[in-house]
Order: C-alpha cells, then sequence, then structure tokens
C-alpha cells in the first residue's frame, strides 16, 4: 500500500512538470490550439461543401458528423501518441534526460504519470475543438450514445499509449533522426485507419494493413456510438480489440523501453558531452 | 565495508563510434576499419571511504565525466565493479539511486521552468515532502546568492553561473549521502566559487556526505579533497593526499611544488611520447 502510494506520488512529478511546461509556453499553446481549431473547421467544411463540390444530393449533417467525429478522435489520439512520445525527445532537447533517469523511479511510475498528463491534456485541447467546431455546424447528436464514444475513446487510448512509449525509445537509440522517426508512424497510421474516409476507400490490399491500426477501431467505434447510436454490447466488437491490443502494447512497450534505455547506457547514448 | 562508501574495482568502459551514411545501427558494432573504439575508462580500481571527500584531476578526454556517470548508473560498466555503501550499481541500481545526486558541468534544466519549479520536479522524483522541500529550496538558493526574485522566474534568463547554482541546488536538495560533482564550479566566479565550496565543506561536515569531485582548478582540489586521484589516458596514474602527491614530484626552482606541478608532471605525458615516436 505504501509502496504504491509512493509511486503515485512520484508520478505526480511528471503530471505537475508537464503542466508547469505548458504553463511557461502558453504562447506556443495557443497557436497549437489555433492551429488544431482551424484545421479541424476546414476539414469539416469539405463535408459541408460536399453538395456544392458534387452537385449531387448528400446527407450533409451526416458528411459533417463523419468527418468531425475523424478529425477530433484523430487530434486526440496523435496529442496522446505526441506527448507520450516526446517523453525522451524533449528531455534529451533540454539535456535533463540524465537527471530524470539518475533519479529513483521506476520506469512504469514515469509513463503512468506522463500517460495521465496525455490523456488529460488530449481530452482538454479536444474539448475545446469541440466547443469551437459545434458552434461553426448544426450538430445533430441524437443519434449519439455519448457513454459508448468514451469507453471506445479510453480504450484506444491503451494501445496508442503503448506505441507511444514504443516510438519514444527511438530518440534513444537514434540521437538525431528518432524524434522525426516518430513523425512518420503517426502519418502513416493517419493513412490507413480510415480517419476521413471509411478504409475500404483504400486499394484492396492496405486492409489488412488497416485492420492491424488500433485508430481503425477506434474511429470506428466512435462513429458506431455517435452517428448510429449503437448501444454497449455492440461496442464489444470495438472496445474488446482495443483493450487486448492495448494490453499487448504496454508491456511490449516497456519492454522495448527497458532494452533501449540499456543499449543507451552500454553505448553512452544516453548523453556524451560534460 | 560499511565506513567504504564507493569501491570501482577494475571498471571499464569503451566507446565505439561507426556508422553507416549516418544512421548508426543499434546494437551493431561496425567491424569495419571505419570502426572508433575509445577505451574512456581503463581498468579503473580506487575506493572512497566514508565522509571523505575524493578528488578526480585529469586532461581532458582523460575519462574523468565517463567515471562519473559510470558511478551514477548512467552507463553500464564493460568491465569490473562499481558498489555504493555496498550496493552494486548495476544489479542493485534502485537502491544506489536513492543514495547519490550529481552535478554536472553543464546545468540541464527545463530552461522555461523556474528554478523553484525545476527543483520541485527534482524533490517530487525523489519522493520529499513538497512543502518541506519547497522550504528547503529557498533556503539552499539562498545560501547560494540566488535573489529571492529571480526564483520563480524562468531559468532561461539566469547567467550561466547562476544556473550552475541552481544545479548544485538541485542536488543538495536531495540530501543525497553520495554525491558526484563534475566540476561544478567551472564558470562561477570567485566568491560563488567559494560559496560553493563551502557548501561542499558544509554538507559533508553537517549531513555526513561523501563526496567526490572532478575539477579543473587545482587549487579548488588542493583545499577540498582528502585523497586525489589523478587520471590520464582513463587510467589511474597516481592516488594520494594532495601532500602526497606534491612529494611525488621534484621541488623545482626553490619553491614548493603545487597541484599544478603535480598535473603538469603526471598527465599528457603519453602524448608528448606518441608526438616524439611520430616525430
Ligand atoms: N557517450 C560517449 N560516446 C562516445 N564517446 C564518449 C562518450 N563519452 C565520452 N566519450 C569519449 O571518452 C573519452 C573521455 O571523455 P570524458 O568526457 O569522460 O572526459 P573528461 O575527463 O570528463 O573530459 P573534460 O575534462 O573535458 O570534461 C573522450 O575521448 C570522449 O570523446
Ligand atoms: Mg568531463
Amino acid at each position: 500500500m505504501t509502496t504504491l502510494g509512493h509511486e503515485l506520488r512520484v508520478s505526480y512529478a511528471f503530471v505537475e512538470r508537464n503542466f508547469n511546461l505548458v504553463k511557461r509556453y502558453w504562447g506556443w499553446e495557443v497557436v497549437w490550439l489555433v492551429y488544431s481549431v482551424v484545421n479541424a473547421l476546414s476539414i469539416t467544411y469539405i463535408g459541408a461543401a460536399m453538395e456544392r463540390i458534387s452537385g449531387a444530393r448528400v446527407d450533409t449533417s451526416y458528411l459533417v458528423l463523419f468527418l468531425m467525429v475523424g478529425t477530433l478522435v484523430w487530434h486526440y489520439l496523435a496529442v496522446v501518441f505526441d506527448s507520450v512520445s516526446s517523453m525522451i525527445s524533449w528531455e534529451r532537447w533540454e539535456g535533463t534526460i540524465e537527471y530524470t533517469f539518475m533519479a529513483p523511479v521506476k520506469r512504469l511510475t514515469q509513463m503512468l504519470g506522463t500517460c495521465v498528463f496525455s490523456i488529460v491534456y488530449g481530452m482538454l485541447h479536444t474539448a475545446v475543438i469541440l466547443i469551437v467546431v459545434a458552434f461553426f455546424f448544426k450538430i445533430d447528436l441524437s443519434q449519439a450514445n455519448l457513454l459508448g464514444g468514451v469507453l471506445v475513446l479510453l480504450a484506444g487510448s491503451l494501445s496508442f499509449i503503448g506505441m507511444g512509449i514504443m516510438a519514444s525509445v527511438l530518440p534513444l537509440l537514434f540521437t538525431e533522426r528518432g524524434a522525426q522517426m516518430t513523425n512518420v508512424i503517426q502519418a502513416m497510421l493517419l493513412l490507413i485507419s480510415g480517419v476521413y474516409y471509411p478504409i475500404q476507400a483504400l486499394p484492396g490490399w492496405l486492409h489488412p494493413v488497416a485492420r492491424l491500426s488500433p485508430a481503425t477501431y477506434v474511429l470506428e467505434g466512435m462513429r458506431q456510438s455517435l452517428l448510429h447510436n449503437a448501444n454497449l454490447s455492440s461496442l464489444w466488437g470495438f472496445v474488446l480489440p482495443l483493450v487486448l491490443s492495448g494490453l499487448l502494447a504496454i508491456p511490449l512497450g516497456m519492454a522495448v523501453f527497458d532494452w533501449g534505455e540499456r543499449y543507451a547506457k552500454r553505448t553512452g547514448k544516453l548523453k556524451r558531452s560534460g | 565495508m560499511d565506513d567504504l562508501a564507493l569501491v570501482v574495482d577494475g571498471a571499464t568502459k569503451r566507446f565505439y563510434s561507426g556508422s553507416w551514411k549516418g544512421w548508426s545501427i543499434p546494437g551493431l558494432v561496425p567491424r569495419n576499419g571505419k570502426a572508433k573504439m575509445v577505451t574512456a575508462v581503463d581498468q579503473v580500481s580506487f575506493s572512497v571511504r566514508r565522509n571523505e571527500i575524493f578528488g578526480v584531476l585529469g586532461a581532458n578526454g582523460s575519462g574523468k565525466s565517463t567515471l562519473i556517470r559510470l558511478i551514477a548508473t548512467l552507463l553500464i560498466p564493460d568491465q569490473g565493479r562499481i558498489s555504493v555503501f555496498g550496493l552494486d550499481v548495476t544489479r542493485e541500481e534502485m537502491r544506489v539511486k536513492k543514495l547519490i545526486n550529481r552535478v554536472s558541468v553543464d546545468a540541464a534544466f527545463f530552461k522555461k521552468l523556474s528554478p523553484m519549479e525545476n527543483l520541485m520536479y527534482a524533490a517530487r522524483l525523489y519522493d520529499m515532502d513538497a512543502r518541506c522541500a519547497r522550504k528547503q529550496a529557498v533556503e539552499i538558493l539562498n545560501q547560494l546568492g540566488i535573489k529571492a526574485e529571480s526564483i520563480y522566474n524562468p531559468l532561461e534568463n539566469m547567467s550561466r553561473g547562476m544556473q550552475q547554482k541552481v544545479a548544485i541546488a538541485r542536488a543538495f536538495l536531495t540530501a543525497p549521502i553520495l554525491l558526484l560533482l563534475d566540476e561544478p564550479t567551472t564558470g562561477l566566479d570567485p566568491r560563488s566559487r567559494r560559496d560553493v565550496q563551502e557548501f561542499v565543506l558544509n554538507l559533508r561536515a553537517a549531513h555526513d556526505a561523501t563526496i567526490v569531485l572532478t575539477t579543473h582548478d587545482m587549487e579548488e582540489a588542493d583545499r577540498l579533497c582528502d585523497r586525489i586521484a589523478v587520471i590520464d589516458n582513463g587510467r589511474v596514474v597516481a592516488l594520494d593526499t594532495p601532500e602526497g602527491l606534491k612529494a611525488l614530484v621534484a621541488r623545482g626552482n626553490g619553491r614548493d611544488p603545487t597541484l599544478e606541478d603535480v598535473f603538469m608532471d603526471l598527465t599528457g605525458k603519453s602524448l608528448k611520447e606518441e608526438g616524439e615516436r611520430e616525430g
């Protein structure tokens, strides 16, 4: 019990530090928020303009909601992935990594703090965007199962946390290029996971690949619950694979991280000057 | 056993550098001729008693920081064993980490955060009581001559020397019983240097701390250290009290030898010899 209390207290170090960083970099946060809002708006407007573009009748409000779910869910997942995966690259950039790695802190505890921050931060960010977007479009949530949506999103967070942990190792291994490599991973996921279109629009050979991306299930599950009022029992088909892949991805991420840390300590990749 | 704070036994650390088109491949030690190997720490052995201030002197690139990192669990030794109060640094890493802290030459911080925010982050990592830590942080920073108003402003506005003091405060805050100081006073003005030296002496006296110190300031080494190891090319070439070391070098031009003479005498020889062989 006392050890659990200890780990929880220590993990708060990362939550507090990250929120302090958000506070101190507020200018950058505002820019990023504005960018995200504008980005979400311009994508959603594609849906609103579809009748004009094609000249045919379309269910505009459905299309608007379809795209909006895509852009918001993707934003949330990307923020979670980003803030977990930049855990190392940021500290490397500031040079503090040796101090964090020297402290008597279990890596699991560090991850816990980082993930709690990521989820809270991602939720807040996405909520702000949702409020602004809702202001621009008439959103019809009469067919929405909000609770189901939250459930799918939380289940999806698990695998993104796992993938984030794996990606965070890259800057430990590849001193210079590690951080850019995480961007490549993210771009790939965006393409194959059916964020703005059903995955059936992709060429056939990509379908099995899309089925491997947890984001695919998050997006389908979210659309089922928000657009088609799917009840909880029919959402299991999405929640279960997400929970399972999360339960697989997180320990796997931890193992990869552990290996990466030992590799860095053996070869002197943590830091060299001084 | 109990009064040995640190035992380094045959520690060796080599670094390999080699790459393929600028990409380093993890786990792969290149076998082609382009791979370079540096033995940064070479069969180093010594032990430090509890409450001792142990100096490590050596030229740039002689392996001082690498040695400190091996002790600090930031590098894993290729050979040899290192133990801190009887705990092996690789096998009982977490327990060792609780006992140590380290200050390096470059004050590494979250630069946008204030000294207080940085110190609180450290304090939480070491599971200190937040209120207590905040009070202590202010006390230590004051003692090191950091003005009260700069404690809450972003650290990036402070001069390098001031940042270095905050780095020292961070290490002192967690009250380590083995403190590793890697050139803690480099870049400080003479008065600040004195402040830090006094603080180190005080930490030893009041908190029963053991200190390993590297420095390029020979006077500082003379003033603080009980014993000094001189390393050259990763190897210990002499280990004695400051007096003992000075006794090693010949009395030149009628004045008493200083640690600087010792340093000149004991280090950099291999370079000269190699130069002579080539030339
Ligand atoms: N992480 C690393 N990767 C590769 N080589 C390294 C690494 N760290 C140190 N070296 C090499 O090991 C040798 C010893 O370096 P080290 O930093 O320990 O010297 P130092 O005695 O602390 O020097 P200084 O007085 O300049 O601080 C140098 O040749 C250095 O280039
Ligand atoms: Mg050094």
